[in-house]
């Protein structure tokens, strides 16, 4: 017969199985299929830039807990290594090492350590590095290898689909000649195209989202908000003038709004609680990308669209809430 | 196969794991103790007054407590002896309450009371006289909460009921005894609904059951056939449905207003356990005296279904059931939901005492606490849609206005939001807390 002491704590005494370093290692899991289609399109560079970032990423989280802060390292939760896998999803595969060491270093130093780690940073830590890479060093940050299975470390760049057509636009040329000069739209899908490291293949991205809802990681509802808002509003254009917009298909098969539907405005500390909540917040960043990339001087603003309703989410928070039980009649 | 899809509440819910190890164990009389020591708080409401002292001889059945103001319950011994110490000791919350101890000598019943097993349909009592002897019985709600049953059945004026919904949804994980009693019972349960039905005038009763116990709903189904105005509705298995207002929303698709109560929506819940007490109270003149307890446990090595004396201690169904696990890390009266852990074996059996849980050591202690990730999950899981999370930060900062505005009170404290919370975030203690603030500022 047991004689040791027993355990006394409030309800309830059992839990989920599914906890904060299951769910991080399951979004790791997740970004699988766009890592290797990004090795297979990059080649080495890929897995270079890759590693670095988790590397980085990690190092500067635990030198900041334990010199800075001087609390115990919290990065066995896993989060780290996802910042630094998105971060490197969102560079060129040729980026230099002392890029890649600047973009973790603002990632995890500024975009989530300065507001107390993991849960309390209002802006999506791997973005925060991307566009803070993306405006200090533009060059480097929009010269992408050209895709295709290649081992080399020095690939020819080219232009990005979304590049091509911004700056076709701008040069006056006509639509039906550039969307000539693009690849395919199989090819889009599969991620034969010019563009940051793991942004490529919607493919590969989607089989992560249906892993992720099959684990109940995250919901349907900012992935299909945000993409939908993306066809809706493009295809509104499209069909106003066919001549001057590009149409839908290609908006959401082109640049990171496969990449920032699933893994990057999912991101749970930086979009809302509510699923209502999440609903608004995907259409905000819907409207946002579609409205800078066509009148924008950018050729891409998923990134900016994500971090401009990241600031939002506060508010969404404190207004928008789910229907209660009993609040129709309310008993006064 | 099922092929439609049964019915259940529409807000949130979690699907904890069934574990219901003592589903297939026949109810069995535990032998009677050697000492029983029954509390006089056992329910919601006033503790009955003492009318025994110490070396009075009592049968069993007889009253010892009798119920102080009309929300408390009177309080019957489970056994025949003599009256022993009274005094405070813990029950299964960890509060001190008087209770009165009683040698056991024999088993000498109160004459009144019909112990044969033979069913008695005929419903003889006018209503006011039935609600008047479940009040005499000391009957209170089974379910866990025990509230007093005569309570719930004098309607407030101008309230009309339509429905009396049956709970035989027990929810909770790993619990079977409502289940083997719908099994065993079924008969008696029905005439306690027919007696319900009669005090409340209803002309339409449901009893609602979770489809994982697809025996006893198809065995009332069989039961009730000739049966007018008695339904039995297979529910999906969903936690928490055997919550008063989940139950509700599942049955007849309407939500009991905030601060209100189910005879707002007409309707009057009842649990199985409790239906069955009043159909011994009603027609065997049966205070309650004895209940159905699971004992259980992944580790247990006889898990059991017994029918126990009010007042036994613990132990003694421990051993009935093989003993206590070398690997037991924490002991829980109730389930493992909403379930009150012990710290001595000593605890009594009450009349809310559902189960009494073993949890190995391995699984007894709270994991890791991380900070919150903001992912919504409490949210999606909270059955009465308020944001956990927030109620959580509220409390915690003492801004109890806030979190009074933010429905604090309406919590049922079903621990969904800290069973899926990926953060192990102590989010139900907060809310508890937060809530006996909250209370205190509405009396200032």
């Amino acid at each position: 017969m047991s004689t040791g002491l027993l355990t006394v704590s409030p309800s309830p005494h059992v839990h989920t199985e599914l906890t904060v370093p299951q769910i991080m290692r399951g979004v790791v899991f997740a970004m699988m299929p766009a890592f290797a289609f990004s090795i297979y399109n990059f080649g080495l560079g890929a897995v270079y830039v890759t590693f670095l970032a988790i590397i980085f990423c990690i190092a500067i989280e635990y030198g900041i807990a334990k010199f800075l802060l001087h609390k115990p390292a919290s990065i066995y939760d896993g989060s780290a290594i996802i910042t630094g896998m998105l971060l490197a999803f969102n560079v060129p595969s040729n980026l230099p090492w002392y890029l890649i060491f600047i973009g973790s270093a603002v990632s995890i130093g500024i975009g989530k350590m300065s507001f107390g780690g993991l849960g309390n940073n209002p802006f999506n830590p791997a973005l925060v590095g991307r566009v803070f890479l993306l405006l200090s060093f533009p060059v480097q940050m929009t010269s992408w290898p050209t895709a295709g299975p290649t081992w080399s470390l020095d690939a020819v760049t080219s232009a990005t689909p979304l590049g091509i057509l911004k700056d076709g636009m701008r040069g006056g040329e006509p639509m039906e000649k550039l969307m000539g000069e693009m690849p395919s739209y199989s090819d889009f899908f599969f991620g034969l195209q010019g563009g940051s490291l793991g942004e490529m293949s919607a493919f590969a991205l989607l089989l992560g989202l249906i892993y992720m809802l099959y684990r109940k990681i995250v919901t349907w509802h900012i992935p299909v908000s945000m993409i939908a808002t993306v066809a809706i509003m493009t295809g509104i254009f499209w069909l106003i003038d066919p001549s001057k917009y590009a149409n839908p298909l290609f908006h959401v098969l082109t640049g990171g709004v496969m990449l920032g539907a699933v893994f990057m405005a999912t991101d749970y500390v930086t979009s809302p609680f509510t699923h209502r909540g999440m609903l608004i917040f995907g259409f905000g960043i819907g409207v946002l990308t579609v409205l800078i990339r066509l009148f924008g001087s950018y050729p891409e603003g998923v990134s900016f669209a994500i971090l401009i309703m990241n600031a939002f989410v506060p508010m969404i928070n404190r207004f928008v809430k789910q229907p209660r039980y009993g609040e129709v009649k309310s008993m006064q | 196969m099922n092929l439609h899809h049964n019915k259940t509440f529409a807000i949130g819910g979690v699907h904890p794991e069934d574990q219901k190890l003592s589903a297939g164990v026949p109810i069995a009389p535990l032998p009677l103790p050697k000492t029983v020591t029954i509390p006089i708080l056992q329910h919601i409401g006033a503790p009955a007054k003492i009318v025994v002292q110490r070396g009075d001889a009592v049968k069993t059945g007889q009253i010892i407590a009798t119920h102080e103001g009309f929300v408390s319950s009177n309080i019957h011994s489970s056994v025949s002896g003599r009256i022993g110490i009274i005094e405070e000791v813990m029950d299964s919350s960890g509060f001190k309450h008087t209770a009165i101890s009683i040698r056991v000598k024999g088993d000498d019943w109160e004459e009144s009371i019909d112990r044969s097993e033979t069913l008695v349909e005929e419903i003889k009592l006018t209503p006011k006289e039935i609600v008047a002897r479940i009040m005499e019985a000391g009957v209170v709600g089974m379910g866990g909460a025990a509230f007093p049953s005569h309570v719930k059945l004098s309607v407030p004026e101008g309230k009309h009921v339509e429905y009396l919904l049956i709970n035989g949804v027990e929810c909770e994980p790993y619990l079977t005894a409502d289940h083997r009693l719908m099994l065993e019972k079924p008969k008696e349960i029905i005439v306690g609904i027919k007696i319900l039905m009669k005090a409340l005038g209803v002309e339409k009763a449901i009893i609602g059951i979770e489809d994982n116990k697809s025996d006893a709903v198809e065995l009332f189904q069989e039961v009730l056939k000739n049966e007018k105005g008695i339904t039995v509705e297979a529910l999906e298995v969903h936690y928490p449905q055997g919550g008063e207002k989940q139950l509700i929303q599942a049955l007849l698709n309407r939500e009991v207003p905030s601060g209100g109560l189910p005879a707002d929506v007409g309707a009057i819940v009842h649990n199985v356990g409790t239906t069955f007490a009043i159909y011994e109270a009603v027609q065997k003149n049966k205070p309650l005296i004895d209940r159905v307890v699971t004992v259980t446990g992944k580790s247990v090595k006889q898990p059991s279904n017994f029918l126990v004396r009010i007042g036994t201690p613990v132990i003694d169904l421990l051993i009935a059931a093989g003993g206590v696990p070398e690997d037991t890390g924490k002991i829980v009266s109730g389930g493992p939901m909403m379930g009150k852990a012990i710290a001595d074996l000593d605890v009594p059996i009450a009349k809310g005492t559902s189960g009494i849980l073993l949890i190995p050591k391995e699984e007894s202690m709270r994991a890791e606490v991380y900070n919150c990730v903001h992912c919504g999950k409490c949210i999606e899981a909270c059955p009465m849609g308020l944001e956990p999370y927030r109620l959580l930060i509220l409390s915690k900062k003492g801004n109890h206005e806030r979190a009074k505005e933010e429905h604090i009170l309406d919590c049922i404290e079903c621990g969904s939001c800290a069973f899926v919370c990926p953060s192990n975030r102590p989010i139900l203690d907060y809310i508890r807390l937060g809530k006996t603030q909250v209370r205190k500022l509405k009396k200032v």
